[in-house]
């Protein structure tokens, strides 16, 4: 496959959190403000990425039977480092996620891409893989993040861009906010996608 | 407030108040893939209740015993996520050896806890929180429980909504999430329990 088709891929046609429905529970958690979709996609962009590469290189080395551990270990490696750079340089990010960025290690995109896709593929692909992967799960993240933050709170980034007369529909930031938005969604891609068939 | 009082409140808490699928967002994977049947999301909590309660133990031995007194901190995530990954191991050949009844009906579900967040979840939460030994027992098993909580509950819904007209585009997914949502709402009720 080559490295192009890898990336759109990854965005539109297998979207991890729209058409694979994975890695729900930091999708609906972090998803208040779009800045902590964005933060959080990033993050797991990275890890991602970097996780395919080097699971990509050594797929020749790791024995079948321990793949499992040893992906862990590669995607927990780092997700410790990302933890540690956004602890230095976002700190408020850093902090608004919380438990979430630890928790990136066992987001099933992670586990599922490294066992499904990286370990197959030559170390370019794998990378491009990564990048598709990690940038739908990024843009479904802020898009429901925008939605959210719009409707719960009425700002897009922290700035009011709601009419003042708006009263913000609080619920929306609040946990049922994140269930319901997200499965409104999911029904509206099926009506879309179900009319082009 | 007396010790035993405050034990009380973390297991209301985090059964009820902070539920872990419905408000902190923990384990959703599983909720949503094993809760079509009463009876299997039976088995699954009865599993995650065992798993958690242990991972609850294990992992603030290893932070306490050895990560802390070494200045380890910052190997907890790969610490945890092996420690849990090697329990449900040791769980799963224990249980297939001692009772091979109960490793028939948790045995699919077991392999599914160690990328159960969840369970790393409580860990985190525990030490983050500074609960000791006690208290982390609690939570764990308090997270555990009401997991299996909001699990039967949605079974039980799901179960029912198989016979419902629903939407084409709603069916499946889409419908389970907007169900979850309301149930969701329903749990924020509890919020005035604990001020």
């Amino acid at each position: 496959m080559k490295a192009s088709k890898a990336i759109i891929n990854g965005i539109i046609t297998e979207n991890p959190t729209f058409r694979l429905v994975l890695g729900m529970c930091p999708t609906l958690a972090v998803t208040t403000a779009a800045i902590n979709g964005i933060g959080m996609g990033l993050a797991t962009a990275f890890v991602l990425i970097a996780s395919n590469l080097v699971i990509s290189l050594l797929k020749d080395f790791i024995p079948s039977q321990v793949r499992i551990p040893a992906y862990i270990v590669v995607a927990a490696t780092f997700v410790t480092v990302t933890g540690m750079l956004m602890e230095a340089f976002v700190p408020a990010l850093y902090e608004s996620l919380g438990i979430f960025i630890p928790l990136i290690v066992v987001n099933c995109i992670i586990l599922g891409r490294a066992e499904a896709f990286a370990s197959k593929n030559s170390p370019l692909v794998a990378i491009a893989d990564g990048i598709g992967m990690g940038l739908g799960f990024t843009l479904s993240l802020t898009l429901l993040g925008i939605i959210r933050e719009i409707l719960g709170a009425g700002t897009l980034f922290g700035m009011q861009i709601m009419p003042q007369a708006y009263n913000p529909a609080v619920i929306m930031i609040l946990p049922p906010g994140a269930f319901v938005t997200l499965g409104l969604l999911l029904g509206l891609l099926n009506k879309l996608t179900a009319k082009t068939r | 407030m007396d010790y035993a009082g405050k034990l009380f409140l973390i297991l209301l808490s985090t059964v009820l108040v902070n539920n872990f699928v419905l408000s902190r967002f923990l384990g959703i994977c599983p909720f949503l893939g094993v809760s079509k049947k009463v009876s299997t999301a039976m088995g699954m909590g009865a599993a995650v209740i065992f798993v958690m309660t242990l991972a609850s133990l294990f992992t603030y031995i290893i932070q306490y015993a050895i990560l802390e007194p070494l200045n380890l901190e910052y190997l907890q995530t790969i610490a945890f996520i092996l420690v849990i990954a090697a329990l449900v191991q040791f769980v799963e050949m224990v249980i297939q050896k001692m009772s091979p009844t109960l490793y028939q009906a948790l045995g699919v579900y077991l392999p599914l806890i160690t990328t159960n967040c969840a369970v790393l979840g409580v860990a985190i939460i525990n030490i983050r929180e500074n609960y000791d030994l006690l208290q982390t027992l609690v939570n764990g098993a308090g997270a555990a429980l009401g997991f299996t909580l909001a699990l039967v509950l949605m079974a039980g819904i799901r179960e029912r909504l198989e016979l419902s007209d629903i939407p084409e585009p709603l069916k499946g997914f889409p419908i389970t999430l907007i169900t979850a949502g309301l149930m969701s709402v329903a749990f924020l009720g509890f919020q005035g329990l604990i001020n």
